[in-house]
């Protein structure tokens, strides 16, 4: 690779994580649940563009398989499974939050700026092409955190928490060029199975309390 | 060959009662199969014992002294409370409680359930670490709400959320371990393998470890349920199946503790400083505090044992913390007992809460007329787990204070009195269900008491003997985590 390539890989890398900010922060003020599984998605092509990015740039070739990963499992399964679901148990509410949506943003700002702060010092020391996107990588793994609190129904906490994957995943391979191949498989089979598990517990709760709502899920508690 | 056959077994055990099904002996086979798993462990600890350490599968397994009681203790934890489970399980059936589609998915999670936890602790690798401890989440979030009631999906919609946000932040960790370790020991696979970690762990860059060791002790701290992350732990031991609850409680806490341990020593060697140890005795002397207080208020029995869990093991992550040969193997003792005289005493409290058709503690009255046995087995397993000596509790628990003494002189009247506290709230509940008058009837079945007794019989043999070779594998464990 010359050097040109890989200051244009990293420039481009750069891009990509600050649309992977955005769509967190999109994801933090969306309403409604179908353009979250949208933004969800979306979220998904930009982690396997910046993975097939690196890839190219380094030559690191099992990234390649983590990119593929990354694109069947949650660009096209996930969406897919979560659409079906909201088929199938006919949710058509909108999102509700607990806090309202300009206080969450300002407190996800907030966020940012901490995450910044924390992964400061690590960036330093990174010696890869993408250090300086640690940072995001950390804010958006807070700001998925930030808005499973927020959410009042399931199907967004679930969203949330997958969210948050998606960060951790965009934090390992902007730090260290990706984990390991089976790690990596096996993270990826975690999802899955547990997504699966969700969707039959999604059936479950909504059998017992003919909603979503997780306020319904506030009973046990100790006096 | 030996490991092959521990981790395989459960698998495949797995599989099979998935196919098997609901008929009548899938019971008995989920006992035969978590017997054949024993026998591989011990086969395994036979082969330990006799050739040292070992790796397997191109370092991606190993045992040394620190995981191979665990493994033994698990397999046995696992075969008994197969042997517990199959008469309980039934009786809830019958009782119409359960489905025979649900005995079908208990059966097969119990056995995946096993693999994931034998898998914790027999690889090297600490991403397939992470791996497992999630899949342990996974196979018992559908067992925690098995009863399909309103509280038991809740409990299991706490606990599948808790521990899923926990376990993200171990994994975090686990990414900026391997950020460190990358730089000496190369990307390729094996930069996050435990024993290479181990070797130039003097070298890891300090900043990176510590950030890295507090995102993997909050993570897997949620599993041990570490006050203030243990909010799901109450709810789902009393909302689960009480073997599930005995299985919970007994090997998935140790198991977590045991990741947060393998971290600690990496940390230790990098950091040269108190920071993780400070951190443990911390998180583990909160806990102790907290849970004992929170035992005087609980209503329901179960819910009660659960708050003792996390009792105990703030005990021994505050052990572990104090970071000396003498309390690092008290810490491995009182793993060893508690994980025994906690799950006996829920296989006590599962048969006394089937007769009495409740869990609610002021509703159990004078177990000791209608079964003799379980109120003898459920007094005395509460006698052991309260520290009574000469049970094993006591044994560990007085080491643990008396190096506290000796270390941190600060902490000791803390724990004392959390003790105190603990004792009078447990005893008090305990003593009028055993003892008191009761108009119910006797059970109608006969309760398989033997894994209560055997446990107890082991607690009290720790209690008063220690086998050399165990001492001795405590001893070389204790070392390294010291």
């Amino acid at each position: 690779m010359t050097p040109a390539t890989v200051s244009i890989g990293a420039q481009f890398i750069n891009l990509l994580a600050a649309v992977l900010l955005l769509l967190s922060f999109a994801m933090l003020s969306q309403r409604r649940i179908l353009s979250l599984i949208d933004l969800f998605a979306m979220q998904g092509a930009v982690l396997f563009v910046s993975t097939l990015v690196v890839a190219f740039t380094t030559g690191q070739v099992h990234l390649y398989y983590s990119a593929t990963l990354t694109l069947v499992l949650k660009v096209l399964l996930l969406p897919w499974i979560l659409h079906r679901l909201i088929r199938r148990l006919n949710v058509k509410w909108d999102v509700e939050t607990l806090i309202n949506i300009p206080t969450t943003m300002l407190v996800g700002i907030v966020l940012v700026i901490f995450a910044f702060n924390l992964a400061l010092p690590i960036s330093e020391l990174a010696g890869t092409i993408t250090r300086s996107t640690l940072g995001i990588a950390l804010a958006t793994v807070m700001l998925s955190f930030l808005m499973m609190i927020t959410r009042r129904k399931a199907v967004p906490q679930v969203i949330g928490f997958l969210a948050m994957e998606n960060g951790l995943f965009f934090a390992a391979t902007s730090a260290t060029y990706g984990m390991p191949m089976v790690v990596e498989l096996g993270i990826a089979l975690d999802v899955l199975v547990g997504m699966i598990i969700l969707g039959v517990f999604f059936f479950q709760i909504r059998e017992q309390f003919d909603s979503l709502d997780i306020r319904h899920l506030e009973q046990l508690r100790e006096e | 060959m030996e490991l092959t056959a521990v981790l395989a077994l459960p698998l495949i055990g797995g599989m099979v009662l998935a196919l098997v099904g609901h008929r009548r002996p899938a019971a008995e086979i989920n006992a035969a199969f978590s017997l054949l798993t024993l026998f591989a462990a011990a086969a395994l600890t036979a082969r330990v014992i006799a050739g040292g350490p070992l790796t397997a599968y191109r370092q991606q397994f190993f045992v040394d002294s620190l995981n191979v009681f665990l493994v033994a203790l698990t397999a046995f934890v696992g075969f008994t409370t197969a042997l517990f489970s199959r008469p309980y399980m039934r009786v809830e059936h019958d009782h119409g409680k359960l489905t025979a589609l649900r005995l079908r998915l208990y059966h097969s999670m119990f056995q995946l359930f096993m693999f994931t936890m034998l898998l914790a602790l027999l690889t090297n690798n600490m991403g397939i670490l992470w791996v497992a401890m999630e899949a342990a989440t996974l196979t018992t979030v559908l067992l925690v709400s098995l009863y399909r009631t309103a509280a038991s999906l809740e409990a299991a919609w706490k606990y599948f959320i808790l521990c899923g946000v926990g376990i993200a932040q171990a994994l975090f960790g686990t990414i900026l371990l391997y950020f460190a370790a990358e730089k000496l020991l190369g990307s390729e696979g094996s930069a996050l393998l435990w024993t290479h970690l181990d070797t130039v762990k003097a070298h890891l860059e300090p900043t990176v470890l510590s950030l890295a060791f507090v995102f993997l002790l909050v993570g897997y701290g949620t599993k041990v349920g570490l006050v203030p992350l243990h909010n799901w732990l109450p709810d789902a031991h009393a909302e689960g199946p009480t073997p599930v609850s005995a299985v919970l409680s007994g090997l998935l806490l140790n198991v977590a503790l045991y990741a947060v341990v393998r971290c600690k020593v990496l940390a230790d060697g990098a950091l040269r400083s108190a920071l993780a140890g400070q951190l443990m005795m911390g998180f583990g002397l909160l806990s102790v505090v907290v849970a004992a207080f929170f035992l005087s208020r609980q209503k329901d029995v179960k819910r009660m044992f659960a708050y003792s869990s996390i009792e105990h093991m703030g005990l021994i992550t505050f052990a572990f913390g104090m970071g000396e040969a003498t309390a690092s193997f008290a810490g491995l003792l009182h793993m060893t007992v508690h994980s025994l005289t906690k799950s006996a005493i829920f296989f006590a409290v599962g048969h006394a809460a089937q007769k009495a058709g409740t869990q609610v503690m002021d509703n159990i009255r004078g177990l000791i007329k209608i079964n003799p046995t379980v109120g003898w087995g459920l007094m005395l397993g509460t006698l052991a787990i309260l520290g009574m000596p000469p049970f094993g509790v006591f044994a560990s628990e007085f080491l643990i204070l008396t190096s506290a003494m000796r270390q941190q002189p600060w902490a000791t009247p803390i724990l004392l009195m959390a003790l105190g506290v603990a004792f009078a709230a447990v005893f008090g509940k305990v003593q009028p269900m055993v003892f008191g008058d009761t108009s119910a009837r006797r059970l109608p079945h006969p309760p398989a008491i033997l894994p209560v007794f055997v446990h107890l019989a082991l607690v009290l043999m720790l209690g008063l003997w220690i086998p050399p070779y165990l001492a001795e594998w405590y001893r070389q464990a204790a070392k390294f985590i010291g």
